[in-house]
């Protein structure tokens, strides 16, 4: 099947303008008559939420922390983009645009992008409005600073704690609309289903995570707001929670899921101490604004102490390939040179595997307090970690997974080609195309919850009518009936292996075989491996306790089982896709100089996949993409 | 990085099975433990020994794992977070303990924070509290230039300070009378100095403070517990900020 994103079409700068009046809208009385189930409550979900509450929809807001406040984007530490070109240094939103189509590696829809570009503006003035504290200059206006892959300075910040200003924004938003009664709030809640009545979205069930009940709602319009996989990888900077199983369910419910191999691996993170580790931290891309990654020049060099390394037998290895970016070149680019360092037997520190990111020279023009007040936390949280000062060492980095680009198929209304499910957030795929450019992740959430679905979700729900379903429904019961089941059996099967060793197991290969190079061996090997893992996994796994009550083995096996499945289709589809672009490297697709080699003529569509049954091969669809305004080019940042 | 030396500790362990049965401390040998080990990376070891074992694992709140989601919460030798300055309990090392080490991990205790299970509490008294009020009332667009009113950056500065608070529920846990006011006072205090919060600040000091004593935690006397054992350094001058702003409000 050919997808349609049903874009508009026209001239670029006017199509979202002319979508917004093109959209159907559903008039004040009648809103009231609506209820939106939303899934998530990150920046996405939170700031949806809270818009459509305000609007006067019903909705009923779920997410598996204690309190939306705490959702993944909390975490989010360097800034946020906008075209807002407050520093008048040629920043506009043709540019955002543009920069954002190139650092996809031009595997994002256009319109989509676009949108993106020109509501990011809005984004500022909302935050701001909403007492978010972000960084000013003694003037008191907004200050901002430059992030990988843009050559003007378009990120606002809060410190280095972006994501939790803006995520206590929009929860401050979204506490208002609760004690509004708009919003009803569901804390400690997971889904395990979507329910969908003759091909249509019409509510979920979850487990009730204190409790262990499972339970169903039921609503016009669901909404998943539920972010990233990534740690399908098992050791990933994603919060220990972050899983697929809410998209994944979705996908068995029939919700196409696109470009799965899209996955962004970070260069700056704190490199893996040992096998007992749970998790990578990463730090800022912010960093290189000020700091330089470099490597001995000398493997006789690498057991020195690094400030007995001089100069000239540092490589400086970002600012020698890529003189015109420098340290600011864009993720995949500056992971892959870190990998490239490290393969060549100069990596530093514990079994080879980092890099240097130096301040010395920035602490030298700046003075360490300026370093402190840009870094301060980062710096903190790093000697927390490795117990060593990076003022008076430089950090040792080493890339980490960190973010999905692939997500559920959504149309240019973020409606998934199920009727009345809609995708919002790092859930979607829609505007990173194959590589997430540095402050954009939230700029897409906020983009998403508080100045897209707002408009989208109304030209579906005017065509609806409200109420028609309620959870009394078949398919609810059904659907709690399987939820149980699924448990039941999770819980019946009493083996051996702890579910942290399957889930350990299966980032191992997918690290090793599916990370930040891929070949057609490595990905028969996992296609493999990963099904064979799987049924090991079904018949020998150990789960304690019940599942009527708080049971964290339960929760954590049923995500495992959920990437257990996933991690073959993204194994597949970075299979099937026969060409380099973005954070998806195959190793038999390169230029000589180790660049990515895109294959535009026989892969410039998104791969949508569709799932037939357990044991079935899914299904390839294809959305064509087409670049009318931006030229296809070789990325180049040199 | 070189050292392999590894530690052995005896873990003594607050276990409730939920919020109405008896509480009961149980006692757990955590081997080969080294110090880059973060504190939950060391009850993860102890957990997988107890799954392998059929007993069921000590349940703990925690999710991001790099001190600034605020999900995780244990009193660890008495003091919440562990004692280790402006650190969460996921960023303590274990090079902070030495080997033989006894180590007692108990939950918040406050009335407002009652226990779910084992270490695990429910904090929505904390939501309850910004839902009175810790917002401006801005709507979804409509919102004027974010430029368009300067802020001094010292205001901007203080206000930052104020918005570092991550709702973990230290600052109750720690203070004797079980007050939320270092918490309470963080909002207020960040609103309160910038002019976009301004317009409701009688109003929203009213209605957090009386909210905050609705939901059932005490007031503060002054024993700046909160502050020691914020993760954050959220510092108790913003507990003199809100007395400020509730006196004014009295008087508007």
């Amino acid at each position: 099947m050919i997808l349609d994103g049903k874009c508009p079409t026209g001239p670029i700068e006017k199509t979202w303008d002319k979508h917004r009046f093109d959209l159907k809208l559903v008039n004040p009385a009648n809103k009231r008559k609506y209820t939106v189930i939303m899934v998530g409550t990150g920046l996405a979900g939170g700031a949806a939420a809270a818009s459509l509450g305000e609007l006067g929809y019903n909705v009923m807001a779920f997410c598996y922390q204690d309190s939306p406040r705490r959702a993944h984007s909390i975490a989010a530490q360097g800034g946020i983009n906008a075209a807002k070109n407050y520093p008048n240094d040629g920043d506009s939103i043709y540019r955002l645009f543009y920069d954002t189509i190139k650092g996809g590696d031009f595997r994002a829809r256009e319109a989509d992008v676009w949108r993106l570009a020109q509501v990011s503006n809005n984004i500022i003035d909302q935050c701001v409005a909403q007492g978010v504290p972000f960084a000013r200059d003694y003037s008191g206006y907004l200050d901002n600073r430059s992030f990988g892959g843009a050559q003007v300075s378009r990120t606002f910040y809060a410190r280095g704690q972006t994501g939790q200003q803006l995520l206590l924004g929009a929860y401050s938003a979204l506490s208002r609309q609760i004690k509004a009664g708009t919003v009803k709030m569901y804390n400690r809640r997971e889904m395990l289903d979507l329910v969908v009545v003759d091909g249509v979205a019409k509510g979920i069930t979850c487990r009730n995570l204190i409790t262990g009940e499972i339970e169903s709602y039921a609503a016009d319009a669901v909404c998943l707001a539920t972010g990233g996989y990534v740690n399908v990888f098992y050791l990933s900077t994603n919060a220990m929670g972050c899983s697929v199983t809410a998209n994944w369910k979705a996908y068995k419910k029939g919700a196409f899921f696109a470009n799965p191999c899209y996955t962004q691996i970070h260069p700056t993170c704190i490199p893996q101490a040992g096998d007992y580790q749970s998790k990578l931290t990463l730090m800022s891309e912010s960093l290189r604004n000020d700091g330089r990654c470099w490597v001995p020049k000398k493997k006789e060099d690498l057991g020195k102490h690094p400030s007995e390394i001089p100069d000239e037998d540092r490589d400086y290895y970002l600012e020698r390939k890529y003189p015109s970016f420098g340290n600011l070149a864009p993720r995949d680019i500056a992971s892959r040179a870190a990998k490239e360092q490290c393969d060549d037997g100069r990596g530093v520190g514990p079994g080879g595997r980092g890099v240097y990111l130096d301040f010395s020279d920035s602490i030298k023009r700046l003075g360490e307090s300026t370093i402190r007040e840009r870094y301060g936390n980062l710096f903190e949280m790093y000697e927390k970690i490795t117990d060593e000062n990076g003022y008076k060492r430089p950090m040792r980095m080493y890339p980490a997974p960190h973010y999905s680009m692939g997500g559920l198929w959504v149309d240019y209304n973020l409606q998934s080609n199920i009727p009345g499910l809609f995708v919002l957030g790092e859930a979607n795929f829609s505007v990173h195309g194959a590589n997430r450019l540095g402050a954009s992740a939230l700029m897409q959430g906020l983009a998403d919850g508080y100045f897209v679905i707002p408009y989208t979700i109304g030209g579906y729900l005017a065509t609806v009518k409200p109420g028609t379903v309620t959870t009394a429904n078949p398919e609810f019961k059904k659907s709690v009936e399987d939820v149980n089941g699924y448990a039941n059996k999770l819980l019946s099967i009493n083996g051996k292996k702890t579910v942290a060793e399957f889930m350990r197991e299966l980032g191992g290969l997918m690290w090793e075989n599916c990370g930040m190079a891929r070949s057609k061996e490595s990905l028969e090997t996992n296609l493999k491996k990963i099904p064979a893992l799987r049924e090991e996994f079904w018949k020998n796994v150990k789960v304690t306790g019940t599942g009527a009550e708080l049971n964290q083995d339960l929760e954590n096996a049923g995500r495992t089982a959920d990437f257990l499945e996933f991690g073959e289709l993204l194994c597949r589809d970075a299979h099937h896709r026969e060409e380099s672009c973005g954070g998806h490297f195959r190793v038999e697709h390169q230029y000589e100089d180790g660049e990515a080699m895109r294959d535009d003529a026989n892969f410039c569509y998104v791969g949508a996949w569709e799932y037939k049954g357990d044991g079935k091969e899914p299904e390839l669809h294809k959305e064509p993409l087409k670049f009318e305004n931006v030229h296809l080019a070789v990325r180049s940042y040199k | 990085m070189s050292d392999h030396k590894t530690m052995t500790l005896t873990l003594i362990v607050w276990r409730q099975k939920g919020p109405n049965a008896p509480g009961k401390f149980e006692t757990y040998t955590a081997k080969g433990i080294t110090e880059h080990h973060s504190f939950l990376e060391m009850l993860d070891v102890v957990n997988e020994d107890l799954i392998k074992s059929g007993k069921e694992p000590i349940v703990f709140d925690h999710d991001c794992r790099e001190g600034i989601c605020g999900m995780c919460s244990q009193v660890i030798n008495g003091v919440p977070h562990g004692g280790q300055e402006r650190t969460t309990v996921c960023q303590l090392h274990m090079r902070k303990f030495k080997d033989g080490d006894t180590i007692y991990i108990e939950p918040w205790r406050a009335k407002a924070f009652p226990i779910h299970k084992d270490l695990v509490v429910d904090r929505s008294a904390y939501d309850t509290i910004i839902q009175a009020g810790g917002y401006t009332s801005c709507h979804t667009g409509g919102v004027p230039d974010g430029n368009a009113v300067l802020i001094p950056k010292p205001d901007a500065d203080y206000a930052m300070d104020a918005a570092e608070c991550i709702g973990c529920g230290a600052c109750a846990a720690a203070c004797p009378n079980s007050s939320a006011m270092l918490f309470t006072s963080a909002k207020v205090a960040q609103l309160a100095a910038l002019p976009q919060g301004k317009a409701e600040a009688a109003e929203r000091v009213k209605n957090m403070l009386e909210t905050m004593q609705e939901c059932g935690f005490g007031n503060c006397s002054n024993h700046y517990e909160c502050q020691a054992a914020c993760p954050k350094g959220v510092n108790v001058k913003f507990i003199a900020k809100l007395n400020r702003e509730y006196l004014k409000s009295l008087a508007s």
